[in-house]
């Protein structure tokens, strides 16, 4: 092809462009996609309940990433503020996930069962009233919305067609019973999401009024069972370098 | 439009691509700059020793792992790898040099008593540097930056009103079980008068000049079977640290906001509907979150806060 041609064609040049530079792009980022260790196998991590996945759509919906990272990176400093190092089999389940390396407020990958749930209702509601410094905005419309639970199904279709293994049928059902045991398993079934999610927003209260499932039910719910799913003390110093 | 044309060159004139555009538009088609291209080259030259060094080609399931490799300690054995940023947390911890300075100082201060701890300038000033980390962390969502706490919810740690003891005792332990505090709600057993009375009663202790007749119609019922306040605040309200209970007499409000209040009558209000709702507070156990060596330095740090006992 003659170079004339090209630059005398915007179409073609375009497209060539794109071509050519996403190439570094591809080499770095299709291997991950069937390289065998890329996900650590372990122990506990499983896909959000209805009430933490809807808590998750609205920690998407109000922005929390784009001043809260989810990844806690191998630095010693990071892990004494933050905890263990983030897996990659930790946000296996996440679409789309939340790491990244702009923090203008905490790293949140760790922040489950770290404060009660009161501490984050009132803090998602007015931050400065226990942070004085905190540049945090409150979010109290959060406590007074009434939880849109309806679409839970279609949800959960969605990210069930992106690998989430939520089950639909009995087979499906059996397999998540086999991987994640019973109780897990029936928190994954499609048909049971609405009674399940209404069920966990009852039984744990998280925003402490009982009277109605609140959007705060379901972001606390979230909040509170990030990074929590992996017993850490099972896994010796170095046994997540063997996956990498 | 470009045409291929080459114009007349004069000799001597700059090399151009050999592109005209516009009739006389063309583009000079200099050398690039030696310092730069030998950059570049140094570059892929860097690039090949790296792709020898570490992890880099993706091959088939695995990739290259590279034949740079770190030695670390796992369950007592030493291992080595490949060369990987975990590998190399893994050593961080174990060998850095801060992560062993570190951790040779908490060794030395978890194996002081408290008494000599605080007492000894170099081991506090770790204590202090090391508490400001941990107490950010994992005291200050409640307690404040500092210990200041908040009025109406956290206690204040900088003072000497202490909920559950002062001693390095009482604060570790505090810290180790956690704590559940809590005051019955008085909504059934008084009415809204003897609620104002024992608000009076309490007030009066602090200095406050109150109504005589309600102050020992109130005093009545804080030692007597009706209000039973004295079981845990001590029948000179001067607090219970095994209860929790505080002390009322000292004129500290942890609870109610009685200092920003306007008058006595709003005063007598804020006691009397706290005593109307009763309190349940909660300090998590740390227990299981912290190693008993960060345990004791946050103990001798918040001790040092201004309050130990």
């Amino acid at each position: 092809m003659k170079h004339e041609s090209v630059e005398t064609n915007a179409g073609l040049l375009i497209i060539l462009t794109l071509a050519v530079i996403s190439i570094g792009g591809l080499v770095e980022i299709v291997p991950l996609f069937y390289i065998n260790d890329t996900i650590e196998e372990v122990e506990g991590v499983r896909p959000y309940t209805p009430l933490e996945q809807r808590g998750r759509d609205l920690y998407v919906r109000e922005g929390c990433y784009t001043c809260h990272s989810q990844m806690v990176r191998p630095f010693r400093d990071e892990m004494l503020r933050y905890g263990h190092y983030s897996l990659a089999a930790e946000s296996q389940y996440d679409h789309p996930f939340q790491w990244g390396s702009k923090r203008t407020g905490p790293d949140l990958a760790r922040v489950g069962g770290k404060y009660s749930n009161e501490w984050q209702v009132q803090h998602l509601i007015q931050p400065k009233s226990l942070v004085p410094e905190s540049i945090m905005p409150g979010y109290p419309w959060l406590a007074a919305n009434r939880l849109d639970y309806s679409d839970i199904e279609q949800r959960m279709i969605a990210l069930k067609r992106v690998g989430v293994p939520y089950s639909i049928n009995q087979e499906e059902f059996a397999a998540n019973v086999e991987r994640f045991g019973e109780d897990v398993a029936m928190m994954l079934d499609i048909n049971r999401a609405e009674e399940n999610l209404i069920a966990q927003a009852q039984r744990e209260n998280f925003d402490g009024d009982s009277t109605f499932i609140s959007e705060m039910d379901a972001i606390v719910a979230y909040l509170q069972v990030l990074g929590t799913m992996v017993d850490f003390n099972e896994y010796s110093a170095g046994h997540f370098a063997e996956f990498r | 439009m470009s045409t291929n044309e080459n114009p007349s060159k004069k000799p001597g004139q700059v090399e151009t691509t050999g592109h005209v555009w516009d009739s006389n538009l063309q583009e000079y088609n200099n050398p690039l700059p030696r310092w730069w291209l030998w950059g570049f080259y140094a570059t892929v030259v860097f690039a090949l020793v790296y792709w020898v060094l570490y992890p880099a080609w993706p091959v088939g399931g695995s990739f290259t792992k590279g034949v740079n490799t770190i030695t670390f300690m796992q369950d007592g054995e030493e291992v080595t790898t490949h060369w990987n940023t975990r590998s190399l947390f893994a050593r961080e911890m174990q060998s850095g040099k801060q992560a062993v300075r570190q951790r040779e100082m908490l060794e030395q201060v978890g194996a002081m008593e408290y008494e000599t701890l605080l007492a000894d300038v170099e081991a506090m000033s770790f204590v202090n540097a090391y508490a400001k980390g941990a107490f950010g962390t994992w005291c200050a969502a409640c307690h404040q930056t500092g210990g200041g706490g908040v009025i109406g919810q956290y206690p204040n740690l900088r003072d000497d009103h202490w909920l559950w003891g002062g001693t390095t005792e009482r604060i570790e332990e505090t810290l180790v079980l956690g704590r559940n505090g809590y005051m019955p709600a008085y909504r059934e057993s008084l009415d809204g008068q003897q609620l104002e009375q024992v608000a009076s009663y309490v007030l009066s202790l602090n200095g406050f000049a109150m109504n005589d007749t309600d102050v020992a119609a109130g005093g009545e019922i804080f030692n007597g079977y009706l209000g039973g306040c004295y079981q845990c605040h001590g029948a000179d309200a001067a607090g219970l640290d095994s209860q929790g209970a505080p002390n009322l007499s000292n004129n500290i409000w942890g609870l109610v906001d009685v200092p920003g209040a306007a008058n006595d009558e709003e005063r007598v209000a804020r006691v009397a509907r706290f005593v109307h709702q009763g309190v349940q507070r909660q300090m998590p156990a740390f227990a299981d979150r912290l190693s008993p060596t960060e345990i004791r330095v946050l103990t001798a740090y918040v001790h040092s806060l201004g309050g130990g006992q």
